[in-house]
């Protein structure tokens, strides 16, 4: 199978390179003639500090046209120097980051200067926290995802755990009445939910694809028969959490522009940050992630030197679940406070592919979460100042860039050799 | 997925030494005598499956067949009686006797969902000490009012049948049963999607988009263009057909030219079809109805419109016949042509396919072509078949899902697909009676749906609760396959 991918691949490797300057090229036209030819006069405005903020941060003050003209032609240059040029991989990502984000400032400019824009600025830093926000149950289930398929066990429940880990907590936390039970109970629940995972795929050998299919049905039915049998009727009892509130890190939180952005948000990205710092150093500095990735590796060998495979393998979709949960009860307890049917709305696929777009490193994953994130944040802003774009069509862009992604023309990705691939002891 | 195509040979070829550790001789005739038929009876042997309640059903049809033959063993010990027979059916882990009792068990666990959900229920068992027996007929009246309600609502209400008879309507005894059939028509098609690619090797998460696909085609060619009656439904079914066929041949295309997993695309191509739907019934030159500020799409003509068997109230239409249709199309394709060999042997190694020298990849794309036109072909008998006979954003309901779990239930075969599509129709058309008539929520059905699922894919679960005897020594559980291939 293996031969094949690669065989198969070879056409496309070929002419990577050239489909790459022609896409990099195509955004940078896209800014000039789009962007630029259509641009309104006036300047757009980009705020650096949130309304009533105490420090005050100047807003940039930018034509639209000229801007969308410049970044258009930087963007050109970069596709050309990608043809011409062989550059390191660090300066092929570079290109290409530096590639969207004129992309998406010339479509701020772009926005902001339209009548319908009533000048509104563009508020960087509310747009960033809301990227940072929405990203948190995405990189939580993309750690999720890396922890099981580092492992060798594919992990599609992702989306049931999230949204057990939301029902759980909204439930506990309304009954109990205290926020931080309700966060353990979402974290438990993700956990059971990876349990169940692993003891129907090492146990009782079930496609592990098909199991976590399965399992979402199941969730997305049992929490969904539940709302509606108990939370429904009894709400103010059931489904009335209180959420958590703001921290703000002494010092850090006063940073003009960042501080805002990275330090003065709930708990729930304190703990992102340290799941990322956790997972990334745990699998690829500590003996442990040599084993786990051993594991997923090659079992086999694994084995030999006596390494307990499936040990290894319940522990990681245990945690991982854990961490899944966790970004769960963001959805209830850090944000609304009250469970809704489907209220994952498919954030747990998003995760998965999120975790393969990153190639299954957590910091990859954490990356591409984020882009994902900020799609959705800037669809709400676009959407806020009544932009004549579909929000339709920037809705589907991640999901289209994953498909570019793992059809291998961002580069090639590759899984565990043993993910999926039930052990068992000859 | 994985199971069905090695059980075909294995019953035959593994039970023939008895086993060491098993019952004396009878058992192991049971054994021998059961597995001589099993390659023939594995296609109708799934039509007993049907009966969840009746588990003897099958077993007894089972053990009549070998009975009648190699029934007396040569060397002079005693005939197996017929109750062995059955037994040592029964005990067997083939996969009728997995289903049904998988069957069983999701019923059972949803009743007990059911039961310990309801505030009675949990106020009788609270007392459970004082009235231990009110406590339990608490939460089997619970259990069965819900399970009555599904089933009246699903199969036959008993109260249309007593008013027939006393002057009521003849037509109102089938409505249950209309609605089920209803319900079933575009997940045999969706079902048939996903079990046609699981044939070919491939998990197709995709039915949802494909059947997008299919309904936006099917919906445009019904309402923006006029023909004759009989042609405007044709022209309809083939561009729903096509519609769904290209969003499959996108999957297959990138699987055969760059490796892409096809789950991971498929998922992705859901989401942008979802968005895409959204997209075309926002636009006005597009999809959407004239003069109107939601995304719904126009009605299409009255000559695109799928007609109805015996007037309005009972539902099934000819949507049906199509589904089945397509079901044997499959079957046909399948079983006797070279294209289906070719599926089938990609789908069990695509190493000895590609060393027999067939095209693992253009395999691959006519497998997910097909399979995409079959799910577009569930949106066009949706769309054409059913009440508003046009497009809205929520339109594909779960069709694309629970797709996955018929073809699973059904083991991928069409004949199995149509009989699970039938049992989760039932289902779901039970369940919107149940809630309506207990306020037992719907959602039910799903996890009844889910359970069952589990449980069928899960064999040795049920060999573990149910004591059944291991039938495949060695034979692998499961073939499962992880993102390279």
């Amino acid at each position: 199978m293996t031969a094949l991918a690669v065989t198969a691949r070879s056409p496309v490797t070929i002419n990577r390179r050239l489909l790459a300057a022609g896409a990099l090229t195509a955004f940078g036209l896209v800014d000039m003639l789009i962007f630029g030819l259509f641009s309104h006069p006036g300047d757009a405005t980009f705020a650096l500090a949130l309304t009533g903020a105490s420090i005050k941060v100047p807003s940039i003050h930018v034509p639209g046209g000229p801007l969308a003209y410049i970044l258009g032609g930087a963007s050109v240059l970069i596709g050309i120097a990608r043809l011409a040029v062989t550059e390191s991989a660090v300066f092929r990502r570079l290109g290409i980051a530096a590639v969207l984000l004129f992309f998406v400032i010339s479509l701020l400019a772009w926005s902001d200067t339209g009548s319908w824009a009533h000048g509104i600025p563009v508020n960087v830093v509310s747009l960033l926290q809301g990227t940072l926000a929405g990203s948190i149950p995405l990189i939580l289930g993309a750690l999720a995802g890396c922890m099981g398929e580092r492992a060798g066990v594919i992990n599609i429940a992702i989306e049931g755990q999230l949204l057990l880990g939301a029902f759980m907590a909204a439930i506990v936390a309304s009954a109990v009445g205290v926020v931080w039970i309700g966060l353990i109970s979402g974290s438990l629940a993700g956990g059971l939910v990876g349990l169940i995972l692993a003891l129907f795929a090492m146990r009782y050998l079930v496609d592990q694809i098909i199991l976590g299919v399965v399992l979402n049905l199941l969730i997305s039915g049992l929490t969904g028969y539940l709302y509606d049998r108990l939370l429904v009727p009894d709400a103010t009892t059931y489904n009335n959490a209180s959420t958590f509130s703001p921290i703000k890190i002494p010092g850090l939180g006063d940073i003009p522009i960042l501080g805002p952005i990275l330090f003065d948000s709930t708990i729930f990205l304190y703990i992102t940050y340290a799941a990322i710092i956790l997972v990334q150093v745990g699998l690829f500095r500590t003996r442990w992630g040599l084993r786990v990735r051993a594991v997923g590796e090659h079992p086999t060998a694994a084995d030999t030197v006596g390494i307990k495979v499936r040990g290894i393998r319940y522990g990681n979709l245990i945690m991982g679940g854990m961490l899944a949960g966790i970004g769960g009860a963001y959805l209830t307890v850090g944000s609304v406070g009250t469970f809704s049917k489907d209220m994952s709305s498919g954030l747990g696929y998003i995760a998965l592919a999120a975790m393969i777009f990153g190639r299954w490193t957590p910091l990859g994953g954490t990356v591409a979460a984020l882009l994902f994130g900020f799609t959705t944040a800037l669809g709400s802003f676009l959407g806020s100042i009544t932009v004549p774009i579909s929000p339709f069509l920037l809705n589907m862009a991640p999901y289209v860039a994953t498909i570019i992604a793992v059809a291998g023309l961002v580069g090639r990705v590759r899984a565990p050799a043993a993910d999926g691939k039930p052990y068992v002891r000859a | 997925m994985s199971d069905e195509e090695s059980v075909l040979p294995g019953p035959a070829a593994e039970s023939g030494p008895p086993k060491p550790g098993a019952t004396p001789e009878p058992g192991a005739v049971a054994d021998q005598s059961a597995a001589a038929e099993p390659g023939t009876a594995l296609d109708p042997g799934t039509v007993p499956e049907q009966r969840p309640a009746s588990e003897p059903g099958p077993a007894s049809e089972r053990g009549r067949a070998p009975g009648g033959g190699p029934a007396p063993e040569p060397g002079g010990r005693e005939s197996p009686s017929y109750s062995r027979v059955i037994i040592g059916a029964i005990l067997q882990d083939r996969p009728a006797v997995v289903t049904v009792l998988a069957i069983f068990s999701a019923l059972v666990l949803g009743g007990l969902i059911i039961a310990f959900s309801d505030t009675t229920v949990l106020h009788a068992w609270s007392v459970f000490f004082s009235a231990p027996g009110s406590a339990i007929s608490a939460a089997w009246q619970a259990a069965a009012a819900a399970y009555s309600a599904l089933f009246e609502g699903s199969i036959v209400n008993p109260h249309t049948v007593t008013a027939a008879f006393h002057g009521g309507p003849v037509g109102a005894i089938f409505y249950p049963i209309s609605q089920t059939v209803s319900q079933a028509t575009p997940e045999i098609l969706t079902g048939l999607a996903v079990a046609l690619a699981f044939r070919a090797g491939m998990f197709n998460i995709g039915a949802a988009s494909q059947w997008i696909g299919g309904a936006i085609v099917v919906t445009y060619l019904g309402f923006a263009v006029s023909m004759p009656p009989v042609i405007h439904v044709l022209v309809c079914l083939i561009g729903g057909f096509a519609g769904g066929a290209v969003m499959g041949w996108i999957v297959g295309d990138l699987k055969a030219r760059t490796g892409a997993h096809e789950v991971i695309v498929t998922i992705m191509i859901n989401y942008v079809m979802y968005d895409v739907l959204s997209y075309v019934l926002d636009t006005p030159s597009a999809l959407q109805q004239p003069h109107q500020a939601n995304l719904i799409s126009p009605t299409v003509a009255t000559n695109a419109q799928l007609p109805h068997v015996g007037g309005p109230p009972p539902q099934a239409g000819l949507g049906f016949i199509v589904a089945l249709l397509a079901a044997g199309g499959m079957w046909w394709l399948l079983e006797r042509s070279t294209l289906g060999f070719e599926f089938r042997t990609v789908g069990a190694n695509p190493n000895a396919a590609r060393s027999a020298g067939m095209s693992v990849q253009r395999t691959w794309i006519l497998a997910m072509l097909l399979a995409g036109g079959l799910a577009g072909l569930s949106g066009a008998v949706t769309i054409q078949g059913t009440a508003p006979f046009s497009l809205n954003t929520q339109s594909y309901g779960t069709y694309g899902i629970d797709g996955i779990t018929i073809a699973l239930l059904g083991r991928a075969k069409p004949v199995g697909v149509v009989l699970a599509a039938l049992l989760f129709g039932a289902l779901n058309a039970g369940g919107t009676a149940m809630e309506a008539a207990t306020s037992v929520p719907v959602d039910i059905s799903e996890v009844i749906e889910g359970l069952i699922v589990l449980f069928v894919a899960a064999p040795p679960l049920i060999r573990a609760v149910y004591r059944l005897r291991k039938s495949q020594a060695g034979a692998p559980e499961a073939v499962a396959k992880g993102w390279n291939g």
